[in-house]
């Protein structure tokens, strides 16, 4: 499909592509280098293994040492390819090295000790992916806990969030009462009441209600989202009212009008309000940071903050958590991505 | 199998959704349609008092309060001593003469940052979303590319640039390959402070790209047509269409831009730690700082400053709100 031809035809209405079609295309995939390269950059980098990240020129693949089981070693031995010499092409098998001496021995022949300046040899490498990083994560963090904790926060959050601002924006886009319009403007105007700004108040309140160190703390201040009402009551105010009277007809209750015929209806911008509470959940720093302080109820973000001030920490557990902390919203994006890119283009909120 | 799964899916929503209708019922035969609104509105509205409405006032009265008393009870009235202590100066344009040298350095970082960070976000917003808008193959994929980071938390915003930035990071590699010195780019104040900038631009670009190039689409394209027509060259159909035209959409992206530069703290938090020094530090981390991780907790201090803040954001909102009217 995209061919050469379309390329070179994909021009501004003349025949040829003109000079800002070169341009254009060359600041794209430059921009691409620029907004993708550095998240596939860490996601390479987190296959390596420490000695690999700590090297320098780093390489974009895992390269490590072969190692090769040789009968009579206790552990597997670095493989060396022989530069000079007698041997000179031969893969030996380095036992240890002693000044600039190594011994080797032939993996076949492992009884016969060759001696040989370690300028001789240069190690063999393979790509072998570091998955150590990975499993390392279960074994020697709390990992499971973080990911129970931030997967708990995300999903109990945005079904409470759904539910209460769909409730009100049922009420504000169905019922006619008195105040309606007033109840509006007020949720409307937190928009201009950010968090950062009610910190101190905010920790009161939540350590008053012991909401500290416990995730409904994380949880609870940010369900009730003008965003959302906003966007559930414009779509609600689009479906007919007909629907409704007939349910009244059949002595449906209004609460059973609200969750059998209303909120089906509503499901594409349930869905918008669902993958935006979701990104916002899953993301979330600051508010965490200053309600939960002991290390069993931090979230993924927060333990990566908190792992990578400890100096005694290694890259290589950062980068593959990183990878993990990415990987939910990346996948959610790849596959929901014209929803979310329109959502946000139509309502102009993140 | 997915059979299976909606349906229990289905059956569960309905169980959980039948424990209200009772009560609901009841209420409704008590209150009246009219009023059974207000129990619907209730959840919501109790949120946004108690987490929202309620600390507004609150916040007041830590502002004028002083101690590192939690409870508002036990915080004894210091009346403006907070405001006047975070606003003493001798020289303003000097932090080293003010009694909170840390908060006038946030306050001078901010602003710097603020004019740096969302002058250049809005160019390259507007050149992507110019570019984005020609025919272009495979245009959803390249906004997709650009908007990818916005999806990101801060803090893995943060260690992806960290990374790269490491005094044996990829970008020193880049760098002695060409034949420079290798930098260690955070332990220098100008050059972390430009790295921020830089980071914060690569993670939010490409929501304001979206909402430009929304605007663009918008520009009916007949008014081109005509202007083809009349043989304008492409620089003057720029100038007197496509920016005009394009002035509501910029407006929004210039405040709510604002808004949030004025905020920034998480991915600077995590990237520099507000250092090397103070070059780093931001208004939103002081109040952090003062309030949260310092050995005295002084809330009195982060809530005055909390009010400045909010006054600052307030002026923004008031002229958003007078922009998008004027243009409507």
């Amino acid at each position: 499909m995209t061919s050469a031809a379309q390329l070179l035809t994909a021009r501004r209405g003349r025949f040829r592509a003109d000079w800002t079609d070169w341009v254009s295309y060359a600041y794209l995939i430059l921009g691409v280098i620029v907004m993708f390269g550095p998240v596939l950059w860490l996601f390479a980098s987190s296959f390596k293994s420490e000695a690999g990240l700590n090297q320098f020129p780093p390489t974009l693949l895992p390269w490590q040492p072969t190692q090769v089981q040789v009968a009579g070693q206790p552990a597997p031995l670095p493989l060396v390819r022989v530069l000079t010499g007698a041997h000179a092409g031969e893969e030996l098998a380095e036992v240890r090295r002693i000044g600039l001496i190594a011994q080797l021995v032939d993996p076949r022949t492992p009884n016969q000790v060759i001696r040989l300046r370690a300028d001789a040899i240069k190690p063999v490498m393979q790509v072998r992916a570091a998955w150590d990083n990975y499993t390392g994560l279960f074994s020697k963090f709390n990992f499971l806990r973080y990911l129970f904790n931030s997967v708990f926060i995300t999903v109990v959050a945005t079904l409470i969030t759904l539910l209460i601002n769909s409730m009100a924006a049922f009420a504000l886009s169905k019922y006619r009462f008195r105040g309606r319009d007033g109840v509006f403007l007020l949720m409307i105007a937190t928009l201009m009441i950010p968090p950062t700004i009610i910190l101190v108040p905010n920790f009161l309140i939540a350590s008053a209600l012991g909401l500290v160190n416990s995730l409904w703390g994380v949880i609870l201040p940010g369900v009730a989202t003008p965003t959302g009402v906003f966007l559930l009551r414009q779509y609600m105010l689009t479906l007919p009212d007909d629907l409704i009277e007939a349910a009244r007809m059949d002595n449906a209750s209004e609460w059973r009008i609200y969750w059998r015929i209303v909120l089906p209806l509503s499901a594409p911008a349930l869905a918008v309000l669902a993958i935006f509470s979701v990104m916002w959940r899953w993301n979330e720093f600051l508010w965490p940071l200053i309600v939960l302080t002991r290390n069993e109820h931090f979230t993924l973000p927060l333990a990566l903050y908190s792992f990578q001030g400890e100096l005694t920490t290694s890259w290589n557990y950062i980068l593959s958590m990183t990878v993990i902390t990415l990987l939910p919203v990346t996948i959610i994006f790849i596959l929901l991505q014209r929803r979310i890119t329109q959502g946000i283009a139509s309502a102009g909120v993140k | 199998m997915s059979g299976v799964a909606a349906r229990t899916a289905e059956r569960t929503y309905a169980a959980v959704m039948n424990v209200p209708e009772r009560p609901m019922r009841w209420a409704q035969a008590r209150l009246g349609t009219g009023r059974l609104a207000w129990l619907f509105v209730a959840p919501n509205l109790a949120i946004f008092g108690i987490f929202t409405f309620l600390p507004i006032a609150i916040n007041f009265v830590y502002a004028f309060t002083g101690g590192p008393e939690l409870m508002p009870a036990d915080r004894a009235v210091i009346g403006l001593a907070n405001l006047r202590e975070l606003l003493s100066c001798s020289n303003y344009l000097n932090p080293n003469t003010c009694t909170r040298d840390i908060f006038w350095d946030g306050v001078w970082n901010t602003l710097r940052f603020v004019v740096l960070q969302v002058g250049l976000m809005i160019l390259f917003s507007l050149i992507t979303a110019l570019v984005l808008n020609r025919k272009v193959i495979g245009r959803g994929f390249f906004r997709a590319a650009f908007f990818y980071p916005v999806l990101l938390s801060p803090v893995v915003v943060a260690l992806i640039w960290k990374w790269i930035l490491q005094r044996y990071g990829v970008l020193n590699a880049v760098a002695t390959d060409v034949g420079l010195h290798p930098v260690d780019w955070l332990l220098n104040g100008s050059s972390a402070f430009s790295w921020t900038v830089f980071v914060s631009i690569w993670a939010h670009m490409g929501f304001y790209t979206l909402i430009l190039l929304a605007g663009l689409q918008a520009i009916p394209a007949d008014i081109y047509e005509a202007a083809a027509m009349d043989a304008a060259p492409p620089w003057r159909t720029f100038r007197r269409i496509t920016l005009p035209l394009l002035m509501p959409s910029m407006l929004v992206v210039l405040v709510l831009g604002l808004i949030r530069a004025v905020q920034i703290f998480d991915e600077v938090y995590v990237l520099t730690g507000g250092g090397p020094g103070t070059a780093t530090t931001y208004l939103v981390q002081f109040i952090y700082q003062t309030g949260f991780a310092a050995q005295v907790r002084e809330y009195g201090l982060a809530a005055a400053a909390s009010l400045l803040l909010a006054g600052v954001l307030l002026v923004l909102t008031l002229v958003q709100l007078r922009a998008t009217r004027g243009s409507r």
